[in-house]
């Protein structure tokens, strides 16, 4: 279980996150939404042990999270930052001898379903086929704990396809975590099993997916946009 | 997002549903192997957690069994395949009148109309 409590990040004056508690137990399949710059980035990256918060506690299974929490959590960044040169082969010989936890024969399957060259170089792959070595790579890891950045973002409808089938197919849901960030959450609501809604640094809303439309009646996409006129209506009564 | 779900009702019952309809209208046959879990939640693009409720419910409702090591499929009981077929045409009857009479319509005036389309569907 990765908790987080009353967590408080600043950067330099900024608050990028503001009170945050939330526990994140394995088996579970989490969206992270909220608009550009509410704190998803910074949250996911706490988790992953990439950041110390000014103040809070991050644990792992009751143990204080650190950079080498790496171990256990895989991350997958927003950013295209593999080295150009090497072959999709080579990297994925670069994350093997990084990470113990990577699974070679799982890499391969990976790569196949999603039909990447081995030979390739990085540079002459298309954005989409960087996309999927990406999550390739990352899902190539045996963690407790997936931790993605956008999976989705920027990339055409047949990536986004093979990237949330890959999803399904290489992770186990009965030991390990997923917790993405996305914009695409009408698109991503079928794979997930709870939603954590971010504002302005704030953690305002986690539910289970079900449970929204059991209880509510609505998909998770209208109520979102619900829970957000709600915050404005209370604001501008001044509560 | 493979399948297009509706936005008002759980995905899971939706998938009930939808798997309900494959074996009443034979698409699924008494006794035929259900894909795996994990087949079935990236065939049609949804969690896997999601999809072993569908099959655990499904199995509640006695309309598939669990063989040890080798899935989940189909009841061979034809009883039960008959007694979902005849609730779920009773509930469909039930709600299609409760709208006739919300918009005021006679039962004989509705009747008469089937009456008219099944003639034509024949």
């Amino acid at each position: 279980m990765i908790e987080l409590k009353q967590i408080v990040k600043k950067y330099g004056s900024k608050r990028a996150l503001q009170d945050v508690t939330v526990s994140i137990p394995r088996g579970k399949v989490i969206g992270l939404v909220g608009e550009n710059g509410s704190g998803k980035s910074t949250l996911l990256k706490m988790m992953a042990g990439l950041l110390t918060p000014n103040s809070g506690s991050t644990t792992f299974d009751g143990q204080p999270i650190t950079r080498r929490i790496a171990s256990r959590v895989a991350y997958m960044s927003d950013t295209d930052d593999f080295y150009t040169y090497f072959t999709v082969q080579q990297l994925i010989d670069f994350y093997e001898s990084q990470f113990e936890d990577f699974d070679m024969v799982k890499a391969k399957e990976i790569v196949q379903f999603l039909n990447v060259s081995l030979t390739s170089r990085i540079k002459s792959l298309s954005k989409g086929n960087r996309g999927r070595v990406k999550i390739a790579v990352t899902l190539a890891r045996e963690a407790d704990y997936y931790l993605l950045d956008e999976p989705f973002s920027g990339l055409d409808p047949m990536v986004r396809d093979d990237i949330a089938k890959g999803l399904i197919r290489f992770t186990d849901p009965e030991r390990q975590s997923v917790i993405m960030s996305t914009h695409e959450i009408r698109e991503v609501e079928p794979l997930l099993d709870e939603i954590i809604v971010m504002r302005g640094g704030r953690l305002i809303a986690h539910e289970a997916v079900d449970e929204i439309r059991d209880f509510y009646g609505i998909d998770a996409t209208s109520w979102m946009v619900s829970l957000f006129k709600e915050r404005q209506v209370e604001r501008e009564l001044g509560k | 997002m493979s399948i297009d779900f509706l936005p008002d009702k759980p995905i899971y019952q939706q998938l009930i549903d939808r798997i309900l309809g494959d074996i009443m209208r034979g698409t699924l046959k008494a006794g035929e192997k259900l894909p795996s879990v994990r087949e079935y939640a990236v065939e049609v693009g949804v969690n896997a957690n999601t999809m072993q409720r569908v099959y655990k419910e499904l199995e509640q409702m006695e309309i598939t069994e669990t063989r040890r090591g080798q899935g989940s499929f189909v009841t061979e009981n034809q009883e039960k395949i008959m007694a979902l077929r005849n609730e779920m045409k009773e509930q469909l009857v039930t709600t299609f009148l409760q709208s006739v009479a919300a918009f005021g319509f006679t039962t004989d005036e509705i009747v008469k109309c089937l009456q008219e389309r099944g003639g034509e569907n024949d």
